[in-house]
């Protein structure tokens, strides 16, 4: 985090600075359930992420922002282990990913859940089917048993009864997205890993995605790590808020407190045209 | 919900604990999705076997709760319900009550069951859907392949201009680069037909006739045929597959709304790179398999290379060999025109990427033997 380019803000750790005013569970110590720490990440060419450290508290909800290109869905594919990292070390649930046993990487995969840009729904598979998959590949449940899970993850997610027997290639965009969180949320994970969820839907439909994750944290203590351009989802849902810039973490902190963060392209991107418009207290109030 | 840092692989004895003159279960350790296994046998064991009046579920020693556990407690209840059971839910804390009142607005109709028709309803209309496919197949590779003749007079006409760059790549892909391994299998087929044929010729003393037997073969069907199938196996599927991919990514779609024809950008490349490069290729299998017998005719039936080329140069009349080379443009639009139509008909789904991609490796060959007939039935008729 030694970078010349961190602004005096920009250091989450070290110093305790009470991340959210009234952070849900600021009464407890915090949890951190993961924990990256010196990460470099390239493809070649010049690092995308350079000695990058990061941690996530159990039971936030945390916002991932950038400019196009600073490596925001490279670090989310890092965190799970889909990139190779040059260095630096992912602990989740205190446990290091690289030194974990295969059955101990497959428990793992079944307490994260991940919700992909594109939705990476399988496409041979119905909705249902698809929902499925966690469930009958890591439990050995009944199949009625875990035919009515499926479907009530995807009635939680709000998607219709009917959606259930349809093929990816058959659901709009927003529908996709909502039968890809229902897969990502199959097994009752403790940390969703949202990229771009709301990206490509409309207002009403993007609005009611924010609600119901907010609402799925609220009723199941999810931890949710989002990586976002919406700011209304940034606005309404995120406890925290990461800016990625410079190969790093430039600075952390609740949306109100990246307003005042006296960097050039953070004050563009909280304070431009576009966020402007937020009042946060009138917001608060309602 | 007490402790919610616990660690979940540590199953806190999730169980039921039944009173069935009471009518009262009681639900203890943590009821998450891990546990649901064990709990929902659990559960059927200590379901009371008759009516009861009323039962009271108790949720006060549960340690965890997810929506797995909630939905098996929801599900309970609707049992209980079903069978005219008061169920009364008590001990439950604030945060598992929420998360059973989700539970229980959802899932309230069953999964509508698709009827499965009797087995031979299925069968007609399996027969009748295939003749059905048939026919638009038909209509696609007749429409697709006028397409091509259009735009190639088009271009002729200088209204649209020819992909030179896309041609080339097409030839490179599927002529240049399978001349090795088409010289090398026509190579071995004409050694296979010689030693063959020569064995059996001579019992009779007749070996000789081995060289007429194989150069007519030859130049006339074999050549032809087997480069088509190579052909249809190795850059049929690839066009469909490219093809198809794109028409997944709606690039094909792309191209039609800037106005660009995708006949014109994508089909007629790659079908003109066939039909110029299958009689080339043709011509190599038929000078590789001719090697192939002349190989095995010096060396294995014993006879002089000289005799060879004379008795070749008796029995192989030009007209045999240009009849062969005529088959192969034939050859080629049609493995190319089945392949592209396939690729045009790739839906959504990688599933119908890889069923197209054999339709088309399949149907191609198919159509390169049926259209062999056909040349040897008019062949004949003409006395060719």
């Amino acid at each position: 985090m030694a970078s010349p380019t961190d602004t005096a803000e920009g250091a989450p750790r070290g110093q305790e600075r009470p991340v959210a005013e009234e952070h849900r569970r600021g009464d407890e110590t915090r949890e951190a359930v993961i924990r990256g720490r010196g990460l470099t990440v390239g493809f070649g060419g010049p690092p995308v992420l350079e000695n990058l450290d990061i941690d996530v508290w159990r039971g936030e909800i945390l916002g991932v922002v950038g400019g196009s290109g600073t490596g925001k869905s490279v670090l989310l594919r890092t965190i799970i282990g889909l990139n190779r990292r040059q260095a630096g070390r992912v602990e989740i649930f205190d446990q290091d990913l690289d030194t974990l046993t295969p059955a101990a990487r497959r428990r793992i995969g079944q307490r994260w859940g991940v919700l992909f840009q594109q939705g990476a729904l399988f496409s041979s598979l119905t909705v249902l089917q698809n929902v499925a998959v966690p469930i009958r590949e890591h439990l050995r449940l009944s199949d009625t048993l875990s035919d009515d899970l499926a479907r009530l993850k995807i009635e939680l997610v709000g998607l219709p009864a009917e959606a259930a027997t349809k093929y990816p290639s058959e659901l709009s965009g927003g529908m996709i997205k909502r039968a890809a969180l229902a897969r990502a949320l199959a097994l009752d994970p403790d940390i969703v890993f949202l990229d771009e969820p709301t990206a490509g839907l409309d207002p009403i439909g993007a609005a009611n995605f924010d609600l119901l994750i907010r609402q799925l944290r609220d009723t199941l203590g999810l931890t949710v790590f989002m990586v976002t351009h919406d700011l209304d989802s940034l606005v309404t849902m995120t406890d925290r808020i990461v800016v990625l810039g410079n190969r790093k973490v430039l600075v952390d902190g609740t949306f109100r407190e990246l307003r005042d963060v006296d960097h050039p392209w953070i004050q563009e991107y909280f304070n431009g045209i576009r966020a402007s418009h937020y009042d946060l207290d009138k917001m608060e109030t309602a | 919900m007490a402790d919610e840092t616990a660690e979940r692989t540590s199953t806190g004895e999730a169980d039921v604990v039944s009173d069935e003159r009471r009518g009262l279960l009681r639900l203890t350790g943590e009821w998450t999705i891990a546990t649901a296994e064990r709990l929902e046998q659990r559960l059927v064991q200590a379901l009371p076997s008759g009516a009861v009046g009323e039962c009271v579920i108790d949720g006060e020693g549960i340690t965890r709760l997810d929506t797995a556990g909630a939905w098996l407690i929801e599900a309970t209840r609707r049992r209980y319900v079903a069978g005219d059971t008061r169920v009364v839910l008590q001990g439950f804390d604030s945060q598992a009550e929420t998360l059973l009142k989700t539970v229980s607005n959802l899932l309230k109709e069953p999964l509508p069951r698709v009827r499965a028709e009797p087995v031979l309803k299925r069968f007609i209309v399996a027969v009748g859907r295939q003749a059905v496919d048939l026919g638009r197949d038909l209509v696609a590779i007749t429409s697709l392949f006028g397409e091509f003749c259009a735009t190639l007079v088009q271009i002729v006409l200088r209204r649209q201009s020819m992909r030179w760059p896309a041609l080339f790549t097409q030839i490179d892909r599927v002529g240049l680069k399978a001349i090795p391994i088409i010289a090398l299998m026509s190579f071995l087929i004409g050694m296979i037909i010689a030693q063959q044929g020569g064995f059996y010729l001579r019992t009779f003393g007749a070996e000789v006739y081995v060289i007429a037997l194989v150069g007519v073969l030859v130049c006339r069907e074999i050549g032809v045929l087997l480069t088509s199938i190579m052909v249809a196996g190795r850059s049929g599927s690839a066009m469909t597959a490219e093809i198809g991919s794109m028409k997944m990514r709606e690039e094909i779609d792309a191209l039609t709304v800037l106005g660009v024809s995708p006949t014109g950008v994508l089909v007629v490349p790659r079908l003109a790179a066939l039909i110029l490069t299958l009689p080339l290729l043709t011509l190599v299998s038929d000078l590789a398999a001719l090697a192939g017998a002349w190989v095995v005719v010096v060396t294995y039936i014993g006879l002089p290379s000289d005799t060879f080329f004379q008795l070749l140069r008796e029995a192989v009349t030009i007209d045999y060999v240009l009849i062969g080379l005529c088959k192969a443009p034939v050859m080629a639009a049609t493995i190319g025109l089945v392949a592209c139509a396939e690729g045009m008909k790739v839906a959504g789904s990688a599933e119908s990427l890889g069923l197209h991609t054999t339709i088309s490796v399949v149907k191609g060959i198919f159509a390169v033997i049926v259209m062999d007939g056909i040349f040897a039935i008019v062949l004949a008729s003409l006395e060719i």
